[in-house]
C-alpha cells in the first residue's frame, strides 16, 4: 500500500493546504503521520500557526480520526551536515566546512544535489522503524510545484551528470528504488483554471515518463452552480425566460428597478461562461483517466476548521 | 488615495521602462501585455518581454515559438509610428549568450560543456530572475543603440514572493564570488597553505561523498568562470541602477485577496526602501455587480421565500447566484478599500473581473480600456 504521497501543483492551487489536509485525513486512531515540506518557506508553520519549524520532527496536530500528525521542515543544508556525521563523524571538518560557504555552494549550485538531500531526508523517515514497527504509518511531502516536480522527483538523472559513482550516487539510486515503487503516489492539485490545468497534464506526462505512479488529481476550490444544466444552456445564450425571472423577482417580494432582470442575466450568463470554460478544463483532466478528487471552495479563505472540513473530505473519498 | 493613471504614464516619452510585479496569479503578465498593446496602438515603439505567458495569451501576441527574440505583433492598429513587439524568454540560451559573449571561444565551449554550469544555468532558482533581469538590460541597450524601442515593459517571473526578482541577482553573483569558490581556485592560483588544515580535510571529505569527479568538475567550471565573474557582478549592478533611474516605473499587480495584498504592501515597501519608482498598484480582477443595490442576504432571502413557496426554480437559482457574487463583491472591496487606506500614498486603478479569459488583442484591448478607465 502506498505510504509515501508526494502532493505537487501549480503555485496559487493550494497545494500546501492540500498536503496539510491530507496528513491530517490519513492520521486514523493510533497511526503517527509525517508531514513535510522541502522548500524552505515555513508554509506548513503559517498553516497551523504555529512558529517556525525547525530542522525536528514535532507534533502538529491530531487527526480527524484520532491519530497523530507531525511536521518537519527539510534543509538542504541541515540534511547535509547530518548525513555527513552520520557516515563520517565529521566533527571539527564540518564545522569548517559550513564555516567556508561550503555546504552552502554545494547545497545551492547543484539544484540536483540538493534535491538528492532532500527528498534522501523523506526516503530515511519514511523507512524508519522504531520498536519494531515502521515510525510513521504515512508520509506526506509538500513538493515544489509542478515546473519544478519531474527534476525534483528524478534525482537519479539529475545528480548522474553530476557524481557519476561514490555515496551521493549509491543514495539517489535507492531514493528512485522507493519513488518509483508501489509505496510511493504523486498527487496533483489544480484548479479548473487553464495554466494549473496544462501544467498537471504536462506534470501527468513527464512523471509517468521517468515511471512514477500517479495517486489522484485533486481539483481544489470547486464552485458548485446553483444553475441547472438546462439554466446553464440557456443563459450562455443569453436565451433566459425574463418573464418568467420578472414574475419570480414579484413573487419573492423584489421591486428594485427596471433593469434588475437585465443584470441578473448578464451576471447569469457571465457565470454560465466561467462554468463552460470549467468544464472544459475538468474534461481534459478526466481525459487523463486518473482517479480526480474534488475539494470544495472554502470562501472565508483556510483556517484550522477549513482545514480539518478538508480533511474530513479527503477521508470519504 | 489617488487614481493611478496609466494613460499618462504611457503617453510620457520619459517612461522607458515599466516593469510589472506581483505575487503569482494575479494577472501580471496579461497586464503588462494589454498596456503595451494599448502604448503601441498610442504611438510607443513598444516591446513586452514576457516569461511564462498562458498558452492563449502567448498566442495572441503570436508567441508561438520560444526563440528568445523580440517579434512583431500582428493585429495591432498602431497609430503615429507605433510598434508592438513580443517576446518570451529563454532562460538558458540568455545565459548561455552572456557565457559566448564574455568568455573567448574555448573557454566557453569549456563552461558550456560543464555539468555545473547546466545545472547552474537550467535550474537554479534565481537564474529565471537573473536573466531576465540581463534580458531586460540587453533590450535596453539596443533600443538606446538603434532606437528600435522608446519603452520596454518586462513581467517578472512567476514565483510565490515579488520579491524574489530583485533579490536573485545578487544571489547568483554573490554565490559565485563566495569564500568557498575563492579557496577551490587557491590550489590553481598559488600556495596550498591557503587553506587550512579543517578545510582540507573536509575537502577530502566532500571528495568521498560526492565521487572523486566532483570537485574537479566544480573546480574546473569555476576556474573556466572566473573571468566571467567581474563581468556578472558589474552586469547585475547595472542592471539594478537601471532600475533606480527615474524613467523606470515599477507596476505592482495585486488581486483583492490577503496574500496577493500582503505581497503587494511588501513590495512597495521593498521598493521605497531600495529608491525604485512604484508608478503604483494595480487592483485586479475586482469583481463587481450592476446590482449591488440587491445585497447578498437579501438576495438570499429571496430566493428562500421561492423555494419554500415553490415558484420560479429559475429565479430562485438566479437570485442565489447573485447572492454569491455580492459576497465576493463586498469581500474584495473591503479588502481593495483597507489596502487603500492603509497605503494613502499609492496610486490604485481597480480592474474589475472579466467572466472570459484574455486570448486574443480584442480582449487585450478592452483589459487595457478597463485599466485607463
Amino acid at each position: 500500500m502506498a505510504r509515501l504521497h508526494v502532493v505537487t501543483g501549480k503555485g496559487g492551487t493550494g497545494k500546501t493546504t492540500v498536503a496539510a489536509a491530507m496528513a491530517l485525513s490519513l492520521a486514523d486512531e493510533g497511526q503517527r503521520v509525517l508531514l513535510c515540506e522541502v522548500e524552505g518557506r515555513q508554509g506548513l508553520a503559517q498553516l497551523f500557526d504555529v512558529p517556525p519549524l525547525p530542522y525536528v520532527e514535532r507534533r502538529i496536530a491530531q487527526g480527524p480520526g484520532g491519530g497523530e500528525v507531525f511536521a518537519l521542515a527539510v534543509d538542504a543544508e541541515a540534511a547535509l551536515l547530518e548525513y555527513l556525521d552520520m557516515y563520517y563523524h565529521l566533527g571539527r571538518a564540518g564545522k569548517a566546512l559550513e564555516k567556508v560557504g561550503a555546504i552552502d555552494f554545494v547545497t545551492t549550485i547543484a539544484p540536483g544535489l540538493r534535491d538528492v538531500l532532500l527528498t534522501g531526508k523523506v526516503y530515511e523517515a519514511t523507512r524508519r522503524k522504531a520498536h519494531g514497527r515502521l515510525a510513521y504509518d504515512a508520509v506526506v511531502l509538500d513538493a515544489p510545484p509542478t515546473g519544478r516536480i519531474g527534476r525534483f522527483l528524478n534525482v537519479n538523472h539529475e545528480v548522474a551528470g553530476l557524481a557519476k559513482v561514490g555515496p551521493i550516487r549509491n543514495q539517489a539510486d535507492a531514493i528512485m528504488g522507493m519513488l518509483r515503487s508501489d509505496v510511493t503516489r504523486v498527487h496533483l492539485v489544480t484548479l479548473l483554471e487553464e495554466m494549473p490545468v496544462q501544467e498537471t497534464l504536462d506534470a501527468v506526462e513527464q512523471l509517468e515518463k521517468i515511471d512514477l505512479r500517479i495517486g489522484s488529481i485533486v481539483v481544489n476550490m470547486v464552485r458548485n452552480s446553483p444553475l441547472d444544466d438546462d439554466a446553464l444552456a440557456l443563459a450562455v445564450k443569453e436565451k433566459l425566460p425574463t418573464a418568467e425571472l420578472t414574475r419570480g423577482l414579484k413573487a419573492a417580494g423584489i421591486t428594485i428597478g427596471a433593469d434588475l432582470v437585465e443584470t441578473l442575466a448578464t451576471e447569469a450568463h457571465d457565470h454560465a461562461i466561467r462554468v463552460g470554460l470549467e468544464r472544459e478544463n475538468r474534461d481534459r483532466i478526466d481525459a487523463l483517466g486518473k482517479k480526480v478528487v474534488e475539494l470544495e471552495l472554502q470562501p472565508e479563505g483556510i483556517d484550522h476548521g477549513t482545514l480539518f472540513d478538508l480533511a474530513e473530505e479527503l477521508r470519504h473519498e | 488615495m489617488t487614481e493611478l493613471d496609466l494613460d499618462a504614464l504611457i503617453d510620457d516619452a520619459g517612461t522607458r521602462i515599466i516593469v510589472t510585479c506581483g505575487a503569482g496569479g494575479v494577472g501580471k503578465t496579461t497586464t503588462a501585455a494589454a498596456l503595451g498593446l494599448r502604448a503601441a496602438e498610442r504611438g510607443r515603439k513598444v516591446v513586452v518581454l514576457t516569461i511564462d505567458p498562458a498558452r492563449r495569451l502567448a498566442q495572441s501576441l503570436g508567441l508561438t515559438e520560444l526563440d528568445n527574440t523580440p517579434r512583431a505583433v500582428a493585429g495591432v492598429k498602431a497609430a503615429n509610428g507605433g510598434r508592438l513587439d513580443a517576446m518570451m524568454l529563454d532562460m538558458k540560451r540568455t545565459f548561455d549568450d552572456v557565457v559566448l559573449q564574455h568568455a573567448t571561444p574555448d573557454k566557453a565551449e569549456q563552461i558550456l560543456a560543464n555539468p555545473f554550469y547546466q545545472a547552474l544555468s537550467s535550474s537554479f532558482a534565481g537564474t529565471q530572475e537573473y536573466m531576465a533581469m540581463e534580458k531586460l538590460g540587453q533590450l535596453h541597450k539596443q533600443a538606446e543603440q538603434n532606437g528600435d524601442w522608446d519603452l520596454i515593459i518586462v513581467d517578472t517571473p512567476p514565483s510565490r514572493s515579488a520579491l524574489d526578482f530583485l533579490d536573485a541577482p545578487e544571489r547568483l553573483a554573490s554565490l559565485l564570488e563566495g569564500r568557498f569558490l575563492r579557496l577551490l581556485l587557491a590550489p590553481a592560483r598559488g600556495p596550498f597553505k591557503l587553506m587550512s588544515a579543517g578545510v582540507s580535510m573536509a575537502m577530502s571529505v566532500l571528495n568521498k561523498v560526492l565521487g572523486a569527479q566532483v570537485l574537479t568538475d566544480v573546480q574546473t567550471f569555476v576556474a573556466a568562470f572566473d573571468t566571467l565573474f567581474g563581468g556578472f557582478r558589474q552586469r547585475a549592478e547595472q542592471t539594478v541602477a537601471l532600475l533606480r533611474e527615474p524613467h523606470t516605473s515599477f507596476l505592482v499587480v495585486a488581486a483583492p485577496q490577503n496574500d496577493a495584498l500582503r505581497e503587494a504592501s511588501y513590495f512597495a515597501e521593498r521598493l521605497r526602501a531600495e529608491g525604485m519608482p512604484l508608478a503604483g498598484v494595480v487592483l485586479n480582477r475586482v469583481t463587481n455587480s450592476q446590482a449591488t443595490e440587491l445585497s447578498a442576504e437579501r438576495s438570499l432571502a429571496a430566493a428562500e421565500k421561492l423555494e419554500e413557496a415553490d415558484k420560479s426554480p429559475l429565479t430562485a437559482a438566479v437570485l442565489r447566484l447573485h447572492a454569491d457574487k455580492m459576497q465576493q463583491v463586498v469581500g474584495d472591496h473591503r479588502r481593495a478599500d483597507r489596502f487603500r487606506r492603509g497605503h494613502r500614498a499609492i496610486r490604485t486603478v481597480e480592474v474589475p473581473a472579466l467572466a472570459d479569459d484574455v486570448h486574443d488583442l480584442t480582449g487585450l484591448r478592452q483589459i487595457g480600456d478597463l485599466l485607463t478607465a
